[in-house]
């Protein structure tokens, strides 16, 4: 036991060497494209602003990005600013970038993570369905369904079910993540849920089949299995073998997926927020990207690095806990 | 002894095909096992041997009642006197017939050894299993491993306890030998030897006739999906055999002078007509590729063969 946590422990520092080196890399790269584009961040900021800035102000401003410097000078003073938490302000928001990516980002994971959680749901239980009627029509109908489903585009997806839901229905709201009218502090739990129901669903729709299809693929192999085999010379019905073998062996690799589908959710985040406006990371993103908000755009690409990272890093922590065969050092 | 034992499993004309459809969906059976006969009493071990890689598993399948989806099964089986209808397999498999399988691949890896050897039956017979164990002479611990810790040896007495955990009348141990030093076939084949020596009935699928042998009572030659031959073993090491392929098995083995036999085993789906040794038989004559020879008692054994004396 103490030595699989020491291996663990192990692992885990080296992931994060890794993790702190991409970022790295990610933060020289972004810091880069923005140097070459043509957009002046002092500029646009103070644009941003509306108002007179006093020259005080920006000297201020220059100072920040280290206008007079060198790149490489200006990349490692931004680098010093970003280590102490000073992400810069935002023009658009006219707050500091580190509060709206903190609060954007909020309604984001209460979005993704109902969308990952149905996603994860949904497409475990009909990848099950599928594996277990192997060829015969219901896995025919539903393979062709995930199929379908994951070659349409999710802004279309969210624009049909917009449509349909909230418009000719009237059963969902058609955007924001609560009532308009209604005060921050008076949103019930329930109207946000009610507001995250629609994106959730066209988030988790995009991305079940890949989990399905994964799911149904193992299932599969683990049937058609000897130690199935033998387990079915032992009298183990259907249902039995599902739980007592097919479970097992398919339930932590479909985990070990959906952590490791982050990148993919965050993209697909991105494009459903705009569709259903609603006030997350994604639809911060696209707003900084069309309004030069350049210190907001900078913070949440190396945000959502960071976050598909971690999502990774326990996709490749889990795959060692799931097998023992990985865990364990031969006898 | 009494001369005729009530019979526990009953095999007769067993047929195995498979349904296949080619490119243009054209339906073609294609048929693995033909006309197999196999009589099984309490206390015997009676062995199948044959070559491997002639469908001679399926068979453990086919008593069982596991066959992949797309078989086809003639024949008549019998167990108990009682015709082996799909419900009764499904009853009797892993309660009164279980099936020892030939290797460790055929334990879960992700299930420690104890959890599956107790199978899904509840209340878990721990008990039983731990006095299993140590009458088994598995060491301590071993119900906390995953099977790919096992030994060549520890993994063979745990899947032998799976099927004494279940009280099986009727055993099927499907190839129990291969991959191993002679010493460990031996100690595996003593094992069920003593489980048909307290009563229990054991069919052995093996492609070591040698070791059928020694250790069986009765041997079935299988020969393209038949038994041609079933005869006493004291027949085989008398050289008293009845079936020109019989004999010729008999006599490629090393010991015996080492005459290999000429031509392959016809594969399944290129079955000839009659005789299904007749291409390769040097007692055929024009009958035997027009006609299934049909089964004949012959000297306490049976022949498929018009000539088998
Ligand atoms: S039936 Fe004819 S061909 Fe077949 S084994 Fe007997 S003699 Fe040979």
């Amino acid at each position: 036991m103490g030595r699989a946590l020491g291996r663990l422990a192990r692992r885990f520092f080296s992931y994060s060497v890794r993790i702190v080196t991409l970022l790295l890399a990610v933060s020289v790269i972004s810091f880069a494209l923005v140097t070459v584009s043509p957009i002046d961040p002092v500029q646009q900021y103070i644009l941003g602003l509306g108002t007179a800035v006093s020259p005080e102000q920006r000297a201020e401003i220059e100072d920040y990005w280290g206008v007079d410097q060198p790149p490489a000078k200006r990349y490692l003073s931004w680098l010093g600013e970003l280590l102490h938490g000073n992400l810069g302000q935002s023009a658009l928001y006219r707050r500091p970038v580190a509060d709206v990516i903190a609060e954007r980002f909020v309604n984001s994971l209460a979005l993704m993570l109902c969308a990952w959680v149905l996603a994860g749901v949904i497409g475990f239980a009909l990848g099950c369905v599928m594996g277990v009627c192997h060829g015969r029509w219901p896995d025919r109908l539903l393979k062709g369904l995930c199929y379908l489903l994951s070659s349409v585009p999710t802004f279309w997806l969210g624009l049909v079910l917009l449509l349909v839901f909230a418009v000719a229905l009237g059963w969902f709201p058609v955007g924001f993540s609560s009532p308009i009218g209604v005060r921050g502090e008076d949103v019930s739990l329930w109207q946000r849920l009610y507001h995250l129901a629609l994106p959730a669903l066209t988030l988790s729709l995009m991305s079940f089949a890949s989990i399905a299809l994964h799911t149904r693929q193992k299932l599969i192999g683990v049937l058609s299995s000897e130690y199935v085999l033998f387990a079915r010379a032992r009298g183990e019905g259907a249902w039995t073998i599902l739980r007592r073998h097919g479970l097992r062996s398919i339930l932590l690799p479909a985990l070990t997926l959906q952590f490791a589908s982050f990148a993919e959710l965050f993209g697909g985040s991105v494009l459903a927020e705009n569709v259903f406006s609603y006030p997350g990371l994604g639809s911060a993103v696209a707003a900084a990207g069309l309004n030069s908000d350049v210190p907001l755009l900078l913070g949440i690409t190396l945000f959502s690095a960071l976050f598909v990272c971690v999502g990774n890093l326990i996709a490749n922590l889990l795959y060692g806990v799931v097998d023992p065969r990985i865990g364990t050092v031969e006898p | 002894m009494e001369q005729k034992k009530e019979t526990l499993l009953e095999i007769h004309d067993l047929t195995i095909s498979f349904r296949m459809y080619d490119r243009l969906l054209e339906q073609r059976d294609l048929r693995v096992i033909s006309d197999l006969h196999l009589t099984v009493r309490p206390g015997e071990v009676a062995a199948i041997a044959g070559s491997s890689g002639s469908g001679k598993s399926l068979l453990a399948s086919a008593i069982l009642g596991i066959l992949p989806e797309n078989a086809v099964v003639g024949g008549h089986l019998h167990y108990k006197g009682q015709e082996l209808t799909p419900q009764l397999q499904a009853r009797l498999r892993g309660s009164e017939i279980a099936l020892v399988p030939q290797s460790v691949a055929f334990l879960d890896p992700l299930m420690k050894v104890g959890a599956q050897v107790d199978g899904h039956r509840r209340p878990r017979p721990v008990r039983r299993r731990e006095e299993l164990f140590r009458r088994l002479g598995l060491p301590e611990g071993t119900e906390d491993l995953y099977p790919f810790q096992l030994s060549g040896g520890m993994a063979r007495r745990v899947l032998v306890s799976t099927a004494l955990l279940s009280n099986a009348q009727l055993i099927i141990a499907d190839e129990p030998t291969p991959g191993m030093g002679l010493e460990q076939a031996l100690e595996a084949l003593q094992m069920f030897r003593e489980l048909a020596d307290e009563g229990r009935a054991v069919v052995l699928i093996t492609h070591d006739i040698d070791l059928a042998v020694a250790f069986a009572d009765r041997v079935s030659v299988f020969y393209a999906g038949t038994t041609v031959e079933t005869a006493p073993a004291a027949d085989f090491r008398a050289g008293a055999l009845r079936h020109p392929y019989s004999r010729a098995l008999w006599r490629a083995l090393p010991q015996n002078g080492f005459q290999p036999i000429g031509g392959f085993q016809p594969y399944a789906g290129d079955l000839p007509r009659g005789c299904l040794f007749a291409p390769r038989c040097p007692l055929a004559e024009e009958a035997c590729r027009r006609r299934t020879p049909p089964v004949r008692e012959v000297r306490g054994g049976e022949v498929r063969c018009f000539y088998g004396s």
